[in-house]
Formats: structure tokens, sequence, C-alpha cells
């Protein structure tokens, strides 16, 4: 039968030679993801290049780099309070909307996973419905009510309205990523003892931690990089950022250079977003231990 | 499989709630306009079927639909083999991982009206890389005045827009498939291609559904960016649906017909989504009898 | 069928120094041909990591592993022709049975109607032939599991089948089910088998051979009778049984094992105990014996729980810091609580243990 007895020696070294990773087919991967980030890059590279110019540069000559770097676009936008003040009310408004859009669509979207209900593929359907129309089409009727509620130019109020896209589209990513993982999970977990909300928050969330990641993401860019319902539901006091953007049409012409850095620095906050959620995207299911 | 239970209803009432508030209101609001004629905010005529009629017969609406299903159709084709080859070559883990994430996010966060206002630029022979890099190739490009320049330029200007939706979609749903499908596919002697075709992919179903109805309505609907670019330009051969309907309404100002239009509009999305869906739904599960027959 | 041989250690560290860095401390090990083995232990203590080693998943830091004395080391899963069952079921979801069953062969371009025979024979043994054509996704996670044993059976040259905990999804009333016919399979095919699980009963109905770890470390290879009787680790004692092992601090002090100040008698082997000084006595709960009162060698204890488990009854006692369980006949009236009991600890089947170690008898 078998012999055996672990040794207290150590044994010698294994010669280390680990087989080299599969060549030609690793490197096609690499070149297209090069290629294709390239892509991605140049109209990007080529925004930066014309925040640091003057408008009068940016239409009249053609230049890799600045011939006169200049910080003045910039400047405009940090020296004017509005610019500023615009950045922060769009952040307000998006991280109460991605907040709501979560808390109401992690339910849900366990519900149409795991279980069947009357109406439940009618209602599934149905969410996704009201994206299906111009959002130019909400435009009165919100103004109309929102007035009515005396929440016109409130956060709270770009926050609501942004739900009507964002819920929908949260239930659908997050029902996907629940729907794969096995319900013998949940079964599992039951029998051990697990009460619901100690099963969902310490053991099927980390599970669906890329359809968080992906959705919550999701919801911050949609909303934030919204135009028509934030423009028209704010005046002032919650005016976000891209309605203050389109200021930049005025007498003389298109301020090129001041679009091209605000461009540049609304990057900035969904950047920072998707490195926050950066781990929640690339993990994804272990399947370790139940 | 799923459990019936009625009182999952209560997990979903939020989500109703929030949804509706923001979406029968109008709604209705659209449907009153869509059969009166709005002479004057205080003269309003019931005219009832009139306006649907009238839209449907306007050849030039005929020409901008078939414009943008064309549209669709081509950004449908582009993007999602190319945002699933994407994903594929997305690194999986490490600092790599996160630096090419956020690279790849980034034409997601310009604002759309940037995003013209820069392919504006970017296109033009005389000052912007694009077009400066393509007249030196040789390429008599015009986005201004050819229409096949424009329509190219806007169609490449949507691929890099928002391929990397369909991208980090897929590549969310790769990192959901757990190591153990990899190692059985290794000791199963599965190629890289039937790795592809047999686990990938079918666990890819999901997220592919969300990511095509996604791209189909959002282009069926868009506005900013070729607007901005184009202008609708030259002449019409850019003005897809969207752009036609603003025109109508805000052009002419008249509430009625662009009310009808919208109602029309939305149908003709809501239904070729759902031609979509359940076709996507049927490819994915295969037979449903023996899916009923074996639970 | 395959004789494995493996003489290596693992660390996933680059440079490991300490025990700590190791997952799989220094180890020999040989898996006989057609023998049936399990590898038990808790979650953490490497088992996996060594079912993977076997594998071919995972390239040992130190060490080889040899095939029929081939040196495969640094061969792949498919060339070592292995089959590894997962905890989930792991199918292709777009095949039917047949589909995922007839995969492993087409890949390696057997022909069609050989294929056709060889999924017949292995859905007939596992009871799945009338699964044939149905689509593999929609079924019950046991089916799913059998499927997943037989894409590893259906290749008839297959050098081994390794388990790596294959029923934690199942129902438990499907379990023996599952076990019944893992055995059968053995029976016939006389395959090497490896299987890993935390559950010792999986185990010790299972295998012929248990080979219990802990912390990267093999502790004990014997089969059930062994591991029960002669635990050569108070890690073994302690995690077989229902209730394991108790273990009681002791030394030797005037000629007699003492325990808590009580003397016991010198035991089986006076002269190791002595030199060994201090040491840990372990007894089953099955061999503690009631004495009589104030009876030689007998340690004084007092009742904290009894519980009527059906067949047996079970006493949880105490003495001073240590609690001692004891089985008792369930025909005799059950003692009561705070009673003060007499226990013989000293038996033929006591064992002593120093740093973990059997040191006699």
């Amino acid at each position: 039968m078998a012999d055996t007895r672990a040794i207290a020696e150590p044994l010698p070294l294994a010669a280390a030679a680990r087989p080299a990773v599969a060549g030609t087919r690793f490197r096609k991967r690499t070149l297209f993801l090069v290629a294709y980030l390239l892509f991605a890059i140049l109209p990007v590279y080529w925004m930066v290049n014309m925040s640091f110019k003057t408008n009068e540069e940016i239409l009249g000559v053609f230049s890799l780099w600045p011939r006169e770097f200049t910080f003045a676009n910039y400047l405009t936008i940090f020296g004017d309070p509005s610019w500023y003040s615009g950045y922060i009310n769009s952040l307000i408004y998006v991280t109460i909307n991605v907040v709501m859009s979560l808390l109401v669509a992690l339910p849900a979207a366990y519900a149409f996973s795991r279980y069947s209900f009357i109406g439940d593929k009618h209602v599934f359907f149905w969410l996704l419905t009201n994206r299906m129309t111009p959002p130019a089409i909400f435009l009165l009727p919100f103004f109309q009510l929102y007035t009515t509620l005396g929440l016109m130019d409130t956060h709270i109020a770009v926050a609501l309205a942004h739900l009507v896209f964002n819920v929908p589209l949260a239930v659908w990513i997050l029902e996907g990523f629940m729907s794969g993982v096995p319900r013998e999970i949940d079964e599992t977990a039951y029998i051990d003892g697990y009460s619901f909300p100690r099963f969902f928050l310490t053991i099927f969330v980390p599970l669906i931690k890329a359809g968080i990641g992906v959705a919550a993401f999701f919801c911050f860019m949609f909303s934030w990089v919204e135009l028509l319902m934030a423009r028209t539901l704010t005046s002032v006091n919650a005016k976000p950022i891209v309605a203050v953007m389109t200021r930049t049409v005025s007498a003389a012409g298109m301020d090129w250079g001041v679009l091209a850095a605000a461009g540049v620095l609304t990057i900035v906050p969904g950047a920072i977003v998707i490195w926050f959620v950066r781990h929640y995207i690339a993990k994804g299911f272990a399947m370790g231990r139940v | 499989m799923k459990t019936t239970d009625q009182r999952a209803w209560l997990l979903v009432v939020p989500v109703v709630v929030c949804v509706a508030f923001s979406a029968v209101l109008p709604l209705m609001t659209v449907m009153n306009y869509s059969v009166q004629d709005i002479i004057s905010p205080q003269r309003r005529v019931f005219v009832g079927t009139e306006w649907f009629v009238a839209v449907m017969r306007d050849s030039e609406l005929h020409d901008a639909l078939i414009r943008q299903i064309l549209f669709s159709l081509a950004v449908l084709l582009i993007q999602v083999p190319l945002g699933i080859a994407l994903a594929l070559s997305m690194p999986a883990s490490g600092w790599r991982a996160s630096a090419v994430l956020v690279l790849v996010a980034i034409s997601l966060l310009i604002p759309w009206n940037v995003v013209g206002t820069i392919w504006q630029i970017f296109g033009r022979t005389d000052i912007g890389l694009l077009g400066a890099s393509l007249a030196a190739l040789g390429f008599d490009y015009n986005y201004t005045g050819d229409p096949l320049d424009a329509w190219l330029t806007v169609l490449v200007m949507d691929v890099w827009h928002w391929t990397p939706l369909v991208a980090l979609l897929c590549y969310a749903g790769l990192r959901a498939i757990p190591d153990a499908y990899y190692q059985a596919a290794r000791i199963d002697g599965a190629s890289p291609f039937a790795v592809f075709r047999y686990i990938q992919l079918p666990k890819l179903h999901g997220v592919l559904m969300i990511a095509v109805l996604l791209r189909f309505m959002d282009s069926f609907m868009i506005y900013t960016e070729p607007f901005v670019l184009t202008g609708g330009g030259p002449g019409n051969a850019t003005t897809f649906l969207s752009q036609y309907l603003t025109q109508k309404a805000v052009g002419q100002f008249d509430l009625g017909p662009a009310a009808a239009f919208s109602l029309i509009y939305f149908l003709i999305i809501l239904l070729l989504c759902f031609v979509l869906y359940n076709w996507m739904l049927r490819v994915g599960q295969g037979d449903a009898a023996h899916r009923a027959a074996h639970g | 069928m395959a004789r494995i041989d493996l003489d290596l250690a693992h660390s996933y560290l680059p440079d490991p120094r300490e025990q700590d860095d190791f997952a799989l401390l220094p180890l020999k090990l040989s898996f006989v041909d057609g023998g049936a083995y399990a590898l038990l232990g808790p979650s953490g203590c490497g088992k996996t990591t060594m079912l993977n080693i076997v594998s071919g998943l995972v390239t040992p830091s130190h060490g080889t592993v040899r095939f029929d004395g081939r040196d495969v080391t640094q061969a792949s899963p498919q060339q070592r022709n292995i089959a590894q069952v997962f905890q989930f079921p792991v199918i292709y979801d777009t095949m039917t049975v047949a589909g995922n069953l007839a995969f492993p062969l087409r890949n390696r371009g057997v022909p069609r109607e050989r294929i056709r025979q060889r999924v017949g024979q292995i859905a007939e043994m596992l009871e799945m032939s009338e699964l044939l054509d149905v689509r593999a996704a929609g079924l019950a996670a046991d089916t799913k599991q059998k499927i997943s044993l037989g894409r590893g059976l259906v290749r008839e040259d297959v050098s081994a089948v390794l388990f790596d905990e294959p029923l934690t999804v199942i129902d438990p009333q499907l379990k023996w089910q599952l076990r019944r016919q893992l055995k059968r399979i053995h029976q016939e095919l006389k395959l090497t088998l490896v299987y890993v699980t935390h559950d010792q009963v999986e185990a010790l109905t299972f295998a012929e051979q248990v080979i219990v770890m802990t912390r990267g470390r093999v502790v004990q290879i014997g089969n059930a009778a062994q591991l029960f009787e002669r635990p050569e680790h108070s890690f073994v004692g302690y995690f077989i049984g229902s209730p394991g092992m108790n273990f009681l601090p002791a030394r030797w002090h005037d000629g007699s094992i003492e325990v808590d100040g009580h003397r016991l008698g010198a035991g089986p082997d006076p002269q190791r105990l002595a030199s060994a000084g201090e040491f840990t006595l372990g007894v089953r709960p099955e061999y503690v014996r009631l004495a009589a009162p104030e009876a030689p060698g007998a340690l004084p204890v007092q009742v904290e729980k009894t519980q009527d488990v059906g067949t047996y009854g079970l006493l949880t006692t105490r003495r001073g810091d240590a609690l001692i369980r004891a089985r008792v006949d369930v025909a005799d009236p059950l003692p009561a609580v705070g009673e003060r009991l007499w226990l013989q600890m000293i038996g033929p089947h006591t064992c002593y243990y120093r740093n973990e170690e059997l040191i006699a008898p």
C-alpha cells in the first residue's frame, strides 16, 4: 500500500523551468489591444492638445503640440465660480442618483432573477421601454411636474429625473449577473442557517461584484453626461457642469479651447470612479468554498 | 429553477414607483398632445388620428427612417464583435487591468456635445489630426461636403465613443466565469476557439443581450453627436430620425404632429427591441420544449 | 490507470523560508494503480493544492510528480490524461448530455462511431441513458455532476480521476446515491481515484486509504480502522471521530502518569513517557469507561452535560480546565448533571502525544 511519511528535511529544489506562455496567440491579443488603445486615445490627445491652445491657433494652425502653450482655458474654468460649482453640482446629483439606483435595483433584480410572479416578464421588459424614448419627450412634463412640486433647480430633481433611465439599466445588468450565480448557493446558505440579509450581504453581493461595479459605473456615466434634463430642471443653484459648458458659444463664436479644457476636466471624476470600482469589475465570481 | 412567490413583488415595488413616476406622467402628456391641434396655448382642437396619418405619409420621414435603420445596423455589426474582441484582449488582473480599464472608459465619459465638437476639429483637413493624416495619405476626405465621408465619420465617431460600453459589459461578464470552467476545458483538451465558443460566448449571453439592446436603442435615438458634427448634412445625408423629429417640433413649433411622431418613434423602437429581445432569448436558450419538459 | 508518485513541496511565494510560507510541506506520497484515496482535512490544509498538483493545474515549486515512473511535473493535465470533477458542476451549457460526454473524445479526434459507443457505455453506467439528447443546461445539480464525472470517465486511457469536494452542492438525500455510483465505478473500472473532502464520513466510506492533512502537512495515511485506533498525530485524533479524541495535558511524576495532580498509573511504556516528562494523553470517548468511585487509576470528574443520542449516551464532563467526553451504553441510566464520576482513562486504546506526534504506544 501507500508508503509515506512526511520528511522533515527540505527537498532539493526542482529545476525552476516553467513552460513559457503560448507565444503567438498571446502576442496577437496584445497587438490588437495596443492598436485599439491607440485608436481610443488619439481624439483624447487631440482634445488635450486643443485645451492648451488659443482659439486662434486651434482654428488657424495644424500643430501636434501647442505652438503657444497656454493655461488660459483652464484658468477661465478655475477662475469662474460657476464653473467650479458646476462640477460640484454634477457630482452631487450623480452620486445621489447612483446610490438610489443601486439601492432600489438590487432587491428588484434579485426578485426577477430568483422568483417568478404575476407580470414579471412584462414588468421586466417595461422597465427597459423607459429608455426607448428620446429624453426630449420628458422635458415639458418634467418641467411642469417639478415646478408643481417646488423642486426646480435642486439636485434631487435631477437625481430623480435620471432614475428613469438608470434604474432599468441597473436592474437589467444586475439581474444578468445574479442569474449567473447558481441557486444552490442560496439554498446551501439557508441550510447553514443564514438569515436573508446576512446571506445577501456577506455571500451574494461579493459574488456579483463585477455586475455591481459595471452597473455603478454606467449609472454614473449616463447621469454625468446627460444634458437636456439636467439643463431644463436647473437654473442657478444646481446647475451642472454639462449645462455650464454649453455657454461656450458666445457672440465671438464657439470658445473651442475652453470647451476642450472642460471636456478634459469632465473625464477626471469618471476616471476616478472607474479606478474606484476596478476591483469590483475585475474580480467577479470567485467560486470558492461556500 | 425559479420559485413562484408573489411576495417577490414587494422587492420590485420601489423600482416600479421610481420609474413610473418619471415615465407614466410624461407619456400621458405626450399622448394628450398627439391627438390635439394646439393652435395656441388656449385653442386646442381634438383631431384624433389626423397627425398619426400625416406623419406616416411623410416621405421625408421615410428617408430619415431608412437612414436610421442603416446606421443602427452598421453600429451593431461593428460594435458588438469589436467590443467582444476588446474585452477578450483586456488583461484580467494586475495594475495593467486597472490602467486599461481607465483608458478604455475615457471615451464614455466625455459629454456628447464635446465629442461632436472634438471630432469636428479632428476631422478637418486643415486643422485636425484625422483630416490632415487622411489628406496626407492622398484621400479626398471632406466630411462636410461628401455624404459618404460624413456617414463614415459619424460611424467611426460612434464606434470610438460607444464600443467601450459593449467591451466593459463583456469584460465584467468574462470576469464572472469561474476558473473551474477553464480548468475543465484544459483537462478536456479544448482549443482556445472551443473555449470561446462553448464557454465564454454562452456565458456572455446575458451581458450581450443588454449590450445589443442598449446600443440599438441609443443609436436609434442618436442626436447630439451627429448634430454637432455635421448638422445633419451635407443636405440631409446624416439627418437621422431624432434630428428630424426635433426639426419638426422645434423648427415648425408643431406640438401636435411632434407628439404623434414621438409616439410612433417610440413604438418603432419598442417593436424592434421586442423582436431583438425574443430572438436573442431563443438563440440563448435553445429548444423551449426541452426546457419545459426537464424543468 | 497509473501509479502516481509525489515527491515534492509547494509554495505560492517566490522565496519561501519558513514553514508558514509553504502551502504543502515536503512530502513523499504514492497512489497505487487502481486504489481509492481520500485527501481529508479542514479548509486551507492544502488538499486542493495537492489535487491540482496531481492533475497538473498547478506546478509544484519544488519536487516532482511521476506517473508510472515518468516525470510529468511539467506536463499539462491533458498530457497526463487525468480527469477532474469540481465542487460546482461544470458542464457545457450549449451542448446536450451526449455532446458533453463526447467533447473530450472529439477534441482528440476519436472516430465518430467509437465516440457514440463509448458515450452510450458511460451513460449507461451512470444511469443517464435516457437523458442523452437533453440539453445539459436545464438539469439538476446532481445530474450535472454525473455529467462532469462522465466526461472524465469517457476517455479510455484516463490515468486517474480526481474529485474536489464534488458532493458539496448535492442534496443530502442524493449524496448517498452518487457515493454508491462512485464505488461501483471504482469496482468496475479499477481506476485510480483521489477524492478531496473535509467530511470524514465521505472520506471513510469512499476510500481504501485516507490521507489526513492539516496546515500543509500530511499527518497520517491509513484505512478507517488505523486512523481511528492509532492516530499518529493529535490532529487525526481530534478530526476523526464524532466527537473526536479527548486530550488531557499530563506529566510523568514519581513513576506514574499524572493528570491534574491525580495519579493514573504507569501506562504502556513507562520508559518513553518518563523521558518525555510532559506529554498529552489522548483517548476517544468510545474508550473512556466509567469506573467505581475511588478506583485505582481513575480520574474524578464532574458531569456538565448529558445527551441521549439514540444509539448511545454522550457525557460531557469536566476536570479542571479540560472537558472530557465519554460514550455510555444507552441501556444504562444517564448520570445527572453535576454528579461526580470516576473515569478510567488509561487503557489499551489510550495514546500519548508529545508536540502533537504519537510517542506511545
